[in-house]
């Protein structure tokens, strides 16, 4: 089924019209030959497994270290769109922290009735280690990565605020790095805003969220679960940028209350951890016993306010898919401001109104598991099978809570290369949200995801998407 | 740094190293297996080969008999190895991955990308293909060394892993002279006339010295000068004497740096002296083979030491 | 009653083991019905030994030590003086909102065998009490004490399918059905005073608290269908095991370990009867 979608390019599907942001794209696409499109996406794919850019896919022993597919046709944005976007992003992101503070503090949103409290108190997300505990400088998303799509030329919408710990800048960054690379001219003729700050501004934002302390650097380092994780590449990558030490757990061991890293001159104390590793196995004293990925102790030293973990323990709940729905108003009760950025109206089958509407219009809406991420646990209504569509009610009526609908969003199309020729498909954004104790830090863009597939709206590189590069076009027209 | 980072990059280059040595064996050996049988000693050159470079008792569990498809399987692709050219690059390669950050651009290319082509290859190759095969190692290796050479900082890491290659380089080159010291001792020389002149350059070959050997005596090989060569010259960057010249020189930027000495420091001092006041009658004077067999000790207690005071 | 309590776990370890720490929810507090009289913790080891509570208000030590050890005992030894209160606990910290302890762990997770049980037991009138005191009996009948098939990563469900278990099978199981019918429930573990005649324990004993409107937290001893009485000392609450286990630990290296348990409970000689020579 084909759904009637904004298109970045051509504004309508099809239309002859080229919106300002890529007109001189379209030439470009037009003048460059189709030899010269291959030889340079050769090089690009050449160009990432040279460098190592994959990523595992799980349960999938044999291609253990996949690519992520790449398109050469950037993503475009005015500066003035984005200009909005930024603004609503970080009003969603304040929102976030404010949440976060006070549901671990005094809860008086839950006092309020702005969110239900029995949906947080029974959310495991909502880890009764941190009720009362002072995080350094009050924040606890200091990296998230909003997803946002896009339905009409004004209209954004949030899909999700990824506030454990989102990954997929280093393809951000790569990717811009690649585009420059293959086709400098194109950087002549286009004034795209710079993204490669964006590890100067991670790593201002991890110094500025510290413990305090006197005299001392702050020394920040970067936990990987480790090389076997889908995300490792990345986790090396900003390691690598950052100029910090890329640890596993048993790089670590705390004394005292104290973190250490071992080194080759002996222990030395760790202020800042920018942790990869989810809350259930940072500790396996606090959290799943069976972790090995885990640093003993950490917890506790956490608690003693003597480290600091970006992100901090607990924000699962904030970007809960069923918290989720209660996000417009948490931004209004926190910020006082409308928000700026949309939400998708959202049925909660935990009610029994919107139950029986969502397993009467199973058709047409995207259903989500609660507790599911990666696209896995995700219905599709427009495409799935009648078996399917039946399987997933079965699931439904079997844990209404634990399910959420949404309208099946025309996410905007954008330009991309298929084995056809160049054709419009589904694109979302991921744009990095960086929250210190000094400011609030987004770089321009973000990355875009791309549905590979002819009218596919799921853009997780573990289910077939692909990556392009974005670009914010500084003084468009 | 991180001890785990230092003792990975330590063992990327001692896996390199390695692969580099088992290359040049596989090398030598088949040169010198096709000779003329008139030739050759009574030894099984291959049987040797499995002896320097790798594990004989594992190999034996292996196969049957030790001959050119064997062997090449065994030390060039069997994963069953763990010091198969295959397993050298894949652990260098997993080393360099989990440590990725330690590494420059160039030297995590020519690992990678060392690793990508290796796959490439079909293990099922003729003589040419082969003597190719081997080229191409030793030039990943080159690559890979040239590459730390010239683009890695000059600070701990830099040193952790020449200690690597030092460790690594100082063990191979003892394990030749372990398993092929007695074509040295002098009644060889009567014994077997000519005939072990092939062996010997087979010893230089695997060293890569057989120009070297020339330029620094300037006359026939004679086997208690290939001895010399390999173990006290210092000129000879695969000699002992070198080898350890390097290890005591990086311990010692590692101790002024973290402004501490320990018992590497004091024991790879004390090994260099050694060398260095030895000669080359006395040696065999004392035997050959215990001094070799007690120069493998000390190295693997260095190896241990540095671990030790370092890598955990 | 006036009980004497005397717990050590014994971890020997195939080789030394380094950096131990452990958590040690060993120590009872004061409540209504429980008194501590005295109560110490004695690490078999050097090191260091802090103490703090949790997030549920257990007291909880720390304990690290210096150097590497290969066998390691943790001793917590003490005098507790309790009354008959019914089960019901007053006057005990509670810092967790009610609310939370109808959150269901993976040990605790209800599958359909345990929401169809559970639903068997509410009671006619839709009262919280009776229907805890169902569930404890139905609990009781439908697994029986047998120590060999679970271990202590058994979740309710699997206990529950194979009908047999330990006193934290029964415990979970009642749990999950609890939670289930929407009655916030809790995990305790603690001691209990053994039939006459049985000096040495093996294990320390668990039940459950379910919360009963207008009565606050009561409760259930699955395993001995009663529901606490003097014989029982309350030690630690979590939402399952895992978060009341006595002991949790980590370290490096050490290979395989094992972990005996001696424990005695006894009442304290004298207590009740002084009196003048």
């Amino acid at each position: 089924m084909l759904i009637d979608s904004f298109d970045e390019m051509n504004g309508r599907p099809g239309s002859a019209e080229v919106r300002p942001p890529y007109a001189s794209l379209r030439k470009w696409l037009d003048d460059t030959s189709a030899e010269t499109f291959d030889a340079r996406r050769d090089q690009a794919e050449h160009f990432f497994r040279r460098v190592g850019i994959t990523f595992a896919v799980y349960g999938d022993n044999e291609s253990s270290e996949r690519l992520i597919p790449f398109d050469v046709i950037p993503r475009v944005l005015m500066k003035s769109e984005w200009d909005f976007l930024e603004r609503g992003l970080k009003q969603r992101v304040t929102a976030l922290n404010a949440f976060l503070a006070d549901i671990y503090g005094p809860q008086e949103c839950l006092r309020a009735g702005i969110v239900p409290s029995d949906l947080i108190f029974q959310n495991p997300q909502y880890r009764l280690e941190m009720k009362d505990v002072a995080v350094p400088h009050n924040i606890y998303v200091h990296i998230a990565g909003v997803d946002v799509v896009r339905v009409g030329e004004n209209d954004f919408y949030v899909l999700e605020d990824n506030a454990r710990t989102p990954s997929g800048v280093s393809y951000m960054l790569e990717n811009r790095e690649v585009m420059m690379r293959l086709f400098p001219e194109l950087f002549m003729s286009h004034r795209v805003a710079p993204v490669e700050n964006y590890p100067d501004a991670l790593l201002a934002t991890l110094r500025s969220v510290a413990p305090i302390r006197q005299s001392r650097d702050a020394v920040v380092t970067l936990l990987t679960p480790g090389r076997y994780n889908s995300a490792y590449y990345e986790h090396s990558f900003l390691a690598d940028k950052l100029g910090v030490e890329l640890v596993e757990a048993s790089d670590l061991f705390v004394k005292d209350d104290v973190v250490y890293m071992r080194t080759t001159q002996g222990p030395t104390q760790v202020d800042v951890i920018y942790r990869r590793i989810d809350d259930d196995f940072i500790d396996p004293l606090a959290f799943r016993p069976d972790s090995v990925l885990g640093v003993p102790g950490l917890i506790n030293a956490y608690k003693a306010g003597n480290v600091t973990l970006a992100n901090a323990i607990g924000t699962g709940i904030s970007d809960d898919k069923a918290v989720y729905t209660y996000m417009p108003d948490i931004v209004r009760f926190f910020t006082g401001q409308e928000p700026l950025l949309q939400n998708v109206p959202t049925w909660r089958c935990r009610e029994p109104d919107s139950l029986s509407y969502v397993l009467d219009n199973l058709g047409e809406l995207v259903v989500k598991e609660v507790a599911g991420s990666g696209g896995y646990g995700m219905l599709v209504g427009p495409h799935a099978t009648k078996a399917e569509i039946e399987d997933f009610a079965r699931k439904i009526r079997h844990s209404p809570e634990g399910f959420i609908a949404q309208p099946t969003l025309s996410l905007s199309t954008c330009p991309t290369f298929a084995a056809s020729g160049v054709a419009p498909r589904h694109v979302d954004l991921r744009p990095f949200v960086l929250s210190g104790s000094d400011e609030i830090r987004i770089v321009p863009g973000g990355l875009t995801r791309v549905a590979l597939k002819e009218g596919s709206l799921v853009v997780n590189s573990s289910q077939g998407g692909g990556t392009k590069d974005t670009w914010v076009l500084d003084g468009g027209s | 740094m991180l001890a785990r980072t230092a003792d990975s990059l330590y063992w990327v280059f001692r896996y390199t190293e390695r692969a580099d040595f088992v290359a040049r064996t596989l090398d030598a050996t088949v040169r010198l297996a096709s000779l003329p049988q008139a030739y050759l000693g009574k030894g099984n050159e291959w049987e040797s080969a499995v002896a320097s470079a790798s594990d004989l008792d594992l190999f034996k569990t292996l196969y049957a008999t030790a001959n050119e498809d064997t062997v090449r399987d065994f030390l060039a692709f069997n994963p069953q190895n763990p010091s198969s050219i295959r397993n050298c690059l894949q652990t260098a390669r997993e080393n360099a991955r989990s440590v990725r950050t330690a590494l420059t651009f160039e030297m995590w290319e020519a690992l990678n990308g060392a690793w990508l082509e290796l796959k490439s290859f079909d293990t099922n190759m003729n003589r040419e293909e082969f003597s190719r095969f081997l080229d191409w190692v030793k030039r990943v290796v080159l690559v890979f060394d040239g590459a730390a050479y010239r683009s890695m900082l000059r600070n701990d890491a830099y040193w952790f892993s020449r200690l690597g290659s030092a460790v690594e380089r100082a063990d191979n080159t003892a394990r030749i002279l372990d398993v092929k010291y007695h074509l040295l001792l002098p009644e060889s020389e009567w014994v077997g006339g000519s005939l072990d002149y092939f062996q010997w350059t087979t010893i230089l070959r695997e060293v890569s010295a057989v120009t070297a050997y020339h330029w620094v005596y300037r006359q026939s090989v004679k086997p208690w000068l290939i001895a010399d060569l390999l173990i006290l010259n210092r000129q000879m960057p695969r000699s002992l004497a070198n080898c350890y010249e390097i290890l005591v020189r990086h311990l010692d930027l590692i101790a002024e740096f973290y402004g501490r000495r320990g018992p590497s420091q004091r024991l790879a001092s004390a090994t260099l002296n050694r060398l260095s006041s030895e000669r080359i009658e006395r040696i065999f004077g004392n035997g050959l083979h215990e001094f070799v067999e007690d120069f493998i000790t000390t190295n693997n207690k260095l190896g241990a030491a540095i671990a030790e005071q370092y890598l955990n | 009653m006036r009980l004497q309590i005397t717990h050590e776990t014994r971890y020997t370890y195939e080789q030394p083991a380094r950096s131990i720490m452990q958590i040690l929810r060993l120590t009872p507090r004061n409540h209504d019905g429980q008194h501590v009289v005295r109560w110490r913790i004695e690490p078999g080891a050097e090191g260091k030994l802090t103490s703090g509570s949790d997030h549920f208000g257990n007291i909880v030590h720390v304990f690290s030590a210096d150097e590497s050890v290969q066998d390691l005992a943790i001793v917590a030894v003490g005098e507790v003086e309790t009354s008959d209160v019914a089960g019901i606990v007053r006057q005990a910290v509670e810092r967790v909102p009610d609310g939370c302890y109808l959150r269901s762990t993976i040990s605790t997770e209800a599958d359909e065998a345990i929401r169809a049980f559970a639903e068997k037991q509410r009671d006619g009138a839709g009262r919280t009490l009776p229907t805890l005191h169902n569930l404890m009996e139905a609990v009781h009948g439908a697994i029986r004490f047998d120590r060999d098939p679970t271990s202590t990563s058994t979740t309710a469900a699997e206990a529950f399918a194979l009908g047999l278990g330990v006193c934290q099978d029964l415990s979970h199981v009642f749990i999950a059905a609890a939670r289930h019918l929407g009655i916030p429930a809790r995990y305790v573990s603690g001691y209990v005073l053994p039939p006459e005649g049985v000096v040495m324990q093996q294990a320390g004993h668990a039940w459950a608290e379910g919360l009963v409107p207008d009565l606050g937290w009561v409760g259930f001893d699955p395993t001995h269908l009663t529901c606490p009485t003097p014989s029982h000392v309350r030690v630690a609450i979590g939402l399952d095991s895992s978060e009341a286990a006595p002991i949790r630990g980590s370290r490096r290296g050490g290979g395989g370990e094992t972990m005996a348990v001696r424990l005695t409970v006894e009442p304290a000689p004298g207590g009740q009867y002084q009196r003048q020579e």
